[in-house]
């Protein structure tokens, strides 16, 4: 009896030495790993294909092999992309695009958040009578399309003198931006003890104290997902661009489609394709920046709602 | 005595639900008052009512004689400490403590000596460079208790203040604020569900349930003499033993089926003779004997007895209904021993069943 029961654990420490081998090619994994190369590739040939391009001097490009890498190398498409290629208006590339891009984005995103994140505490920390329902509508508002309200905020803008201007679109942003932010933030806040709010007020902190040294300073995460959302959104907004402003000030997005779209003499692919890429370096930058943060504060805000 | 705090005719309520119903409470002076109830009776209600941090539906609240119904819970003189601590995560233990003075733009100077001053009654000097991440859960609520003690407050407020602690932490604390409420005079008000914490704390007891005050007087009195059924069966464990009988010979006796007890030596009022009545015997005056004396002991049979390390408790089946008596441990009880119980009448209860009131 004794010695059964001393002797089984080391054999059968020995016995699953013997039959359990890690195989890596099995069945499963081969399934698990094949599934995801292909779709990988499915999503990075079309990457694959710009970059290339990009890389090309037309001739080359005319040839028509798409996938092959450039025999030589240049630039060339980059610069003219970046500071010579025409619209139908002018020829100063995609960088005026980009200056102004980043003049509508800067504003947007930080009036968008802080008017969102203060929103989300009132909602949360400093009910009012209608509260709830006052919440319920501004939610509504991020289900009606954005078609239906193009015209009217023209009007609005008009008579506010601010139709054309920057700041015209900055205001549209941080309007379009308020209820998923909103609901972000009040949804972030609900997950805050109650009693640390109660505790802040015991001692003697008012509604911005509570604000800005209990809750931003613990915050961190959702305001990263906040930027995120925005600074990609609003980057990438074409619609309100073209709409709300004046040629000259147009967005990068707008200024990328009048350059691929503009139809003098021949259409240069790898100008095109460089374009595009250098439209689409900002978001990209922000997401490889702050991953691990979009992550965590997703997760954060998605506990508790 | 000057009142401390004066609570007159509070009433809040939450939409269509009354929580709390004309309330009058006074606290005195210096005084440590426990708000003791089942959950839901409004107790934390209470407080936060006291603190300013709901705003009351009618009625008025005095702090030191001075009206602060819809003051500010900064402006009103109270410090609070709450269940979960609420200590601010980002800040260290200093920045904890030095919270509301710098939000009252108290000078540098005099915050540096205030928190070094709590630090010291509370010994938490060695902590206080650390995040609250970094402490235990005494200490947590240690410094929670700082939080108010450096703001040099006129009252104090506890939520549950040891409801997250373990057992053996919560009665170290809990004679730490009995000490610390020795030490300041301050006034203080508790909230607990547990009634250990509220008779060992409390100068008085205020028993809730349902938005009223059952009962508010000193412990021995609330143990002694409860005012009514509820505060009978809630303040004592285990339970005391409720016997439902009538009285007779115009309130000279308690009878019930063959018993009849003598009701000579009752502490009361008038008891007269009434139909139903609740007779309130608690386990730790009853005395177990062997020979039955006429009108005085019950008769009753042992059910099984639960050693309790310091005494052991006895259940025994007598006059119908189970009852429970506290004997020394070392006497041990076999079930199906036939015993007589001694009723002390000058420690029993009588209620009127009807009014559920103390007779």
């Amino acid at each position: 009896m004794a010695d059964a029961t001393l002797n089984t654990p080391a054999r059968s420490i020995t016995e699953a030495r013997g039959t359990k081998p890690k195989r890596a090619l099995s069945g499963r994994n081969i399934m698990i790993y094949g599934t995801l190369i292909v779709f990988s590739l499915y999503y990075l040939l079309p990457l694959w294909v710009m970059v290339m391009t990009s890389l090309k001097g037309m001739p080359e490009i005319r040839m028509g092999n798409i996938f092959a890498p450039p025999v030589e190398i240049t630039f060339e498409p980059w610069v003219k992309a970046w500071s010579q290629a025409c619209t139908g208006l002018n020829c100063d590339g995609l960088s005026r695009g980009f200056w102004n891009s980043v003049q509508i984005l800067i504003p947007s995103v930080i009036l968008s958040i802080v008017v969102a994140s203060v929103n989300g505490y009132a909602l949360t920390f400093w009910k009012f009578k209608g509260s709830d329902i006052f919440f319920t509508i501004l939610i509504f508002g991020a289900f009606i399309p954005y078609q239906v309200m193009l015209y009217p905020i023209v009007i609005l803008l008009r008579e506010m003198g601010l139709y054309g201007s920057l700041w015209g679109l900055v205001l549209v942003h941080t309007i379009f931006g308020m209820p998923i932010l909103t609901l972000l933030f009040r949804n972030y806040f609900s997950t805050i003890p109650e009693e640390l709010f109660k505790a802040a007020r015991v001692d003697g902190a008012g509604f911005w104290a509570i604000y800005a040294k209990i809750l931003m300073p613990m915050s961190l995460p959702i305001f990263v997902v906040a930027i995120i959302l925005q600074v990609t959104g609003i980057w990438n907004d074409f619609l309100f661009g073209v709409v709300y402003t004046r040629p000259d000030l147009y967005p990068m997005t707008v200024q990328l489609n009048n350059i691929v779209n503009s139809v003098q003499g021949v259409k240069e692919y790898n100008v095109n394709m460089a374009a595009t890429l250098l439209t689409g370096l900002v978001p990209l930058f922000i997401y490889f920046v702050s991953g691990k943060l979009f992550v965590r504060g997703i997760a954060a805000g998605a506990v508790k709602g | 005595m000057t009142n401390s705090i004066e609570v007159k005719d509070l009433t809040l309520n939450f939409g269509a639900v009354s929580v709390l119903k004309n309330m009058n409470l006074n606290v005195a002076e210096g005084e440590f008052v426990v708000l003791l109830g089942p959950s839901g009776c409004g107790k934390s209600t209470l407080l936060n009512c006291l603190a300013g941090l709901l705003e009351i539906t009618d009625g008025q609240i005095f702090i030191k004689g001075k009206n602060v119904t819809w003051a500010e819970p900064s402006a009103r003189g109270i410090g609070m400490v709450f269940q979960s601590y609420a200590l601010y995560p980002q800040m260290t233990v200093r920045g904890n403590l030095s919270f509301g003075l710098k939000n009252a733009r108290v000078p540098r100077d005099q915050i540096e000596a205030k928190v070094a001053r709590a630090a010291e009654i509370l010994q938490i000097g060695p902590l206080l460079h650390r995040k609250p991440a970094a402490l235990s859960g005494g200490q947590r609520q240690r410094v929670a208790i700082g939080r108010a003690l450096v703001r040099d407050v006129d009252v104090f407020l506890f939520d549950e203040p040891l409801s997250n602690l373990d057992a053996k932490l919560r009665s170290e604390l809990r004679v730490e604020i009995k000490r610390l409420h020795a030490k300041l005079g301050n006034t203080m008000v508790y909230v607990t569900h547990d009634q250990i914490e509220a008779l060992t704390l409390a100068d008085r007891i205020a028993v809730m349930r349902g938005g009223i005050i059952q009962q508010l007087a000193a412990p021995q009195e609330i143990y002694n003499r409860p005012a009514n059924l509820f505060v009978a069966g809630f303040i004592g464990s285990p339970s005391m033993n409720f016997l439902h009988g009538a009285t007779v010979d115009g309130g000279q006796a308690f009878r019930l089926g063959d018993l009849h007890l003598s009701l000579a030596g009752y502490e009361g009022g008038m008891i007269g003779t009434r139909d139903k009545v609740i007779l309130g015997l608690r386990p730790e005056h009853l005395v177990v004997q062997d020979q039955a004396e006429p009108g005085v002991t019950i008769p009753a049979v042992v059910e099984l007895d639960e050693p309790m390390g310091a005494d052991s408790l006895v259940w025994l089946q007598a006059a119908g209904t189970q009852m429970s008596v506290r004997v020394p441990v070392e006497r041990r009880m076999a079930p199906g021993t036939p015993v007589h119980l001694r009723v002390d009448m000058a420690k029993a209860s009588l209620f009127d069943a009807a009014t559920e009131a103390r007779v």
